[in-house]
Formats: C-alpha cells, structure tokens, sequence
C-alpha cells in the first residue's frame, strides 16, 4: 500500500482506466480528471472497490487552459505521479481542409497536454519530486500524409517532454515519454491493426508503471516499434516522399 | 447473434458496490471470479460457491448455475444470488430474485444464457478467516469404500475425489477423497496468523506445445493414474492448502488442454439419482475401463437435493471426466450416454459438446417446459447458442 497519490487526466479512455486500474492495483489513490467527470462514477466505484483505494474526480478540459492553474488547486493533495492521456486523432481528410477542425486537433494533442504538464511540472519542481508521464504517439517521430495533423501535434508534445525532462532532471523530477505503437481502444476499434504491433490498453498501463519504477525516459510499449521507427526515420526524404505508408 | 458473432461479456465488468456487513457484492457481470478473489479475499470474503477454474465471469456462473466442492451442503451458486437484472429480447431490462419476478429468476440461473443477456448481479459472498484450506485425504479402496466416504462427511463443507477410472475388478472406483474446511485462524502455523490472508503466489506452469494425440493411452493414463494414487495414499490425513491450489489446480497450468492433443477433448458430466448411484456407477466405470480412455481428470462428487427450473444438479452422485476426441472416445460418451440414462440420471450442459437433442430429452423432462419459455417474447429468435442449435432448445 502507497498513499503516493496518481493523477490522471484525460480519464475515459481505454487507456487511461486501464493505467488507473494498474496504479489503483499497486495501492495508489487515483485521481481522475476528464470532461464531465461524474459520468465516470461508475469507474471510480469500480476502482475503488476492486483495489480498495480512494478514487476522486474532477472536471478538466485540456483545451480550456485558462483554468489549469485553478484545477491543480482543487486537487485533493498535489500527486506525485501524472499521466496525461488526453489525446484526440479526428479525421486527417477533415483535418487538411477544415482549420477548426485542425486547431482542435493540433491544441488536444500539443496545447492542452503540453501546458498541463508544465503547469504540474513547476509545482513537483517546487516540491522536488514526481513523475510526469505524457503519453505522445509514434505518428510524431515522421510526418505521414495519412495523419500528418494528428502527428505534428504529438512531434510537439514529445520535443516539449524531452526539454521538460531536461530541465527537471537536476531537479527530483522525472518525466516519461510514451510512444504506444497501436493500441486496441476505441479509438482504433474501425481500424484494421496488425495484430502483433498492437498493444492492449493493459499492456500499455504495464509498461508505464515499470517505466515509472525503473525511471525509464523514452518507452515504446511493443519493442518492434522501436526498430519500425528508426526504419521509417532513416529512409531518405526523396524515398519517403513518394512512399505510402 | 449470428453463426459468426457472440455477446462479448468480457469488457462488462464494473464492480458497483460492496456491502461490508452482508458481504452482497454489486457487479456487472463481466467481472471474473479471479477478480472477486482478488479483490475480497484480502478483506476477509470468498466466493461461496466456486467451479474448478477461477477464469469464469460472474454471468456465465449464474447462467450454468455452477456447483461446487460444497454442493451437498450449500446448493449451487444460484442459492447465493440475491437478484439479477436481465436484458430480454426487446431490450427492457428486468430486476428478478426468488421473490420478485421469480419465474425468469428460476429460468435464468441455471438457462444457459438462453433466456435474455445477464447484466448485473448481487451475489453474497461467505466470510472466511484465512486464505487456507485443512484438507483431509482419505484414499479408499474401491467404489464401495468411495460412496461410503461421502456418506460418512455429509457435515464437511466441501468434498470431492478424484477417481481411477481405469482401475478394474476389486480396485474399481479407487479413490482419492479429500475434504475440506475453511481454515481458522488457529489451524495457522504461527507465523501466519498474522497475514491469514496471504498465500505464496504460485508459479505458472505451461503445456509448450501440443503433443501428439496419441501420448494419450490406455497405457499412459492408467500408469498416471496408478502413480497419482499411490502418492495419495502416502499424502493421506490432514494438511493445510492454500485457496487456489485448493480451488484451482488446473488454473496453476497454462493451456492445461494441450495434452490432449491437436484434435482438443470433450468432457462428460452426468448426476445420477442417489439410489441408482452405486449400480449407475459402477456401470459407468465399467464401461470406461473396457474402452481403455480413461481420463486423467476423473471428479466424483456427492450432491444435495435441489429443486430449480432447469438447472443441473440433483440429490445423488455425479462424475465428470475429460476424453481427448477421437471417434472411439465419442462412442464411449454415447455408451455413458445410454447408461446414465438407464439409470435417470442427467447431464451437465456446461461441460457438454457433443450430446443429441435426443438424448438431452430422454434424460430430461423439464426440457420441454424450458422450450415453452423459450418461446415466448420470442426468445428462441433473439438467443442462440452452438448448443442451443445442437440439442433444439
């Protein structure tokens, strides 16, 4: 048992219960923060329940950043370790047409994220300790015609933690960038993934707490994604240009 | 819901509340019973009724109305199901217990899932002081002695043998009794009386590969069989065992099933009323010993009376075996089959994948009120299983 509280934000998806499970499992309190919080009563009483922690909620909308400061206020105590999973993917053909759509998509996935984070990262400077753990995707190590909008977004976020990283490390504060690979959720439930690059949601949850004891920087969660990713870097951009992938 | 979808129960599995005095645990029936464990034996809680694996969700307990080591005495899961809520055909969802709406209670548990989807659940669980089981392993010599046995431990919470089921002539029916209490806290080495409820996490054993069907014989079986009972009977008396070695052998072995072979097993799982059981059973072990495919897994148990709808048990005796598939093995069951019903006994439609709609009539009169259930609010259209094809339910 741990009282080292866990914050999660961007609560609802497949991936973010399934890290609220495991961190509830090894005896952290959970604190989960989403839009329209009380809809997950269901899972904050199934958390509870199942691990015998205390489960709190609370509203958070990653693009209303204005309210950030005043959000870590109303937390119950300022957790040691949090997990950003707040992610949005859209539609790339409405992405490439559409700016609305676009802005929402660049600020679900960089602004908001990126911002939270610093706003907790000052205050566990302050106090000389925690983990942050930003969940980025491998769609920003190279932009693809298929979800270049989606992926810069991520390219941001995963350059913001690695500065993050490097400005805290002196300082007790540890951050983790994770690079999931597919994912089973709902998310990608209409896509057609190849089995043995996908990870399941606990999968996912496993790899972050292992991340978070064994003070890992850079996690892909399926090992193959690392070779996959260094391929895709190094192909020389007058090959790549022309390739669909 | 059609030849190639099934309802995935899976990811329907919320803990909704738990009442710390009454011990009734809320949940959607998804939940596996490995999960109740997990959660409340730590907290002082058991399931009071559990199958021989601990990888079943909560729905398909009640829907197979799943007895267990303790049926002679506490009756099959259903006795300790306060209500259930179930989704019918046109999509109302209707709480039912003994008392309120106790038809489609009475036809639910115990319906194979044929009468409506099973959400939510409130089960009771049973205190328990400790995680340990004090079993007893009394090795006995023959059928007689084995029946004997049971009728001598009616008073212990649970009991169950393996049996030889190839032993022949005056060994036949041999035995492996072993009786059960939940532990107290006085029955633990000192030691650990102060974590009652921590047992050493098992290692996980796993079957690599699949060998060839034919490592299954007579041969091999009956000299696994003769050493497994041998080391029984110097095992005999009383020792503690820790819940899942107790509960779960099985479960301590991934993909256990592959020893039987490419072509996979079927089991077999019959009750026999309590006064055709000697004779019921000695025609049934007769029959698998002259066939030589005996089982590893041969479980005979005693049962206490019990009155639902269409659920299993019976007050009498009931044996299950597990039979790599072959065409002489499905022969054999149609024997068992034929004597079972010789002798008015029935059979378990959670273990069952190769039985005649035939045969489960000839055994079974409440099967043709079960269709006329069926039949209304169209349930028969809406809920489908491979079985339910099979038998014509």
């Amino acid at each position: 048992m741990t009282t080292r509280a866990v914050l999660i934000l961007g609560a609802r998806s497949d991936m973010a219960l399934a890290i609220a499970h495991r961190f509830g499992k090894a005896g952290h309190p959970i604190q989960l923060a989403a839009r329209d919080a009380q809809s997950l009563a269901a899972e904050r009483d199934d958390i509870a329940l199942r691990y015998n922690v205390e489960v709190t909620l609370h509203e958070f909308d990653a693009l209303d950043t204005a309210r950030f400061a005043g959000f870590v206020d109303g937390l119950p105590v300022l957790p040691h370790i949090a997990v950003c999973a707040v992610g949005y993917m859209g539609a790339q053909a409405e992405n490439q047409t559409d700016p609305d759509a676009a802005t929402r998509v660049l600020r679900s996935n960089f602004e908001g994220p990126a911002l939270i984070l610093a706003e907790l990262a000052n205050r566990f400077e302050a106090r000389g300790s925690g983990t942050l753990v930003g969940i980025s995707s491998v769609a920003g190590d190279r932009g693809r015609a298929t979800n270049y909008v989606y992926g810069s977004a991520k390219a941001g976020f995963t350059a913001f933690l690695s500065g993050l990283r490097n400005r805290l490390a002196k300082e007790g504060v540890h951050v983790i960038t994770v690079l999931p690979g597919f994912v089973a959720t709902k998310m990608t439930e209409d896509m057609d993934l190849p089995e043995k690059l996908t990870a399941q949601p606990e999968e996912v949850a496993e790899a972050i707490q292992r991340a978070v004891t064994s003070g890992r920087n850079v996690i892909y969660v399926r090992r193959i994604w690392w070779l996959i990713m260094l391929i895709i870097r190094n192909i020389p951009e007058a090959v790549f240009k022309k390739m669909k992938i | 819901v059609s030849e190639t979808n099934t309802v995935h129960m899976r990811h329907f599995n919320r803990m909704i509340s738990f009442n710390d005095s009454t011990g009734v645990l809320v949940a959607e029936t998804g939940v596996l019973a490995a999960d109740i464990i997990d959660s409340f034996l730590p907290r002082g809680w058991f399931l009071p009724v559990t199958p021989g694996t601990k990888f079943v969700t909560l729905g398909g307990m009640i829907a197979a109305d799943v007895h267990g080591k303790n049926h002679h005495v506490d009756g099959s899961f259903g006795n300790f199901v306060d209500w259930i809520e179930v989704m019918e055909p046109d999509g109302s969802v209707t709480r039912c217990s003994a008392r309120k709406n106790a038809a489609l209670f009475d036809w639910t548990v115990g319906g194979m899932g044929l009468t409506g989807v099973i959400l939510r659940a409130a089960l009771r669980l049973r205190p328990v002081d400790t995680a340990w089981i004090r079993q007893n392993l009394q090795p006995t010599a023959d059928l007689e002695e084995t029946i004997d046995a049971f009728e001598a431990a009616q008073e212990a919470t649970y009991s169950v043998a393996w049996i030889d089921c190839l032993s022949r002539g005056a060994q036949q029916g041999r035995s492996l009794v072993m009786l059960g209490e939940h532990a107290t806290l006085e029955d633990l080495p000192k030691p650990r009386r102060r974590r009652p409820y921590e047992t050493r996490r098992k290692r996980k054993l796993s079957v690599p590969l699949t060998p060839p069907a034919v490592l299954m014989n007579g041969l091999t079986v009956r000299t696994f069989n003769s050493l497994y009972y041998w080391n029984g009977t110097r095992n005999a008396g009383t020792g503690l065992v820790d819940w899942d070695s107790y509960f779960y052998p099985l479960d301590a072995i991934l993909n256990w099933n592959r020893i039987y072979g490419r072509r996979g097993f079927a089991q077999f799982q019959c009750v026999l009323p309590l006064d055709a059981s000697r004779a019921g059973l000695q025609a049934l072990l007769g029959a698998i010993s002259q066939a030589g495919a005996g089982s590893f897994l041969a479980v005979l148990k005693r049962m206490g009376p019990q009155q639902r709808r269409f659920s299993f048990p019976m007050e009498g005796y009931t044996l299950a075996l597990d039979f790599p598939v072959s065409p002489r093995t499905l022969r054999l069951m149609e024997r068992l089959d034929d004597i079972t019903l010789a002798h008015g006994g029935r059979f378990y439609l959670a273990k069952d994948s190769r039985m005649s709609a035939d045969t489960l009539r000839r055994s079974d009169p409440r099967t043709e009120d079960f269709l006329k259930m069926r039949q209304s609010k169209a349930r028969q259209t809406a809920f489908a299983s491979a079985q339910s094809e099979r038998l014509a339910l």
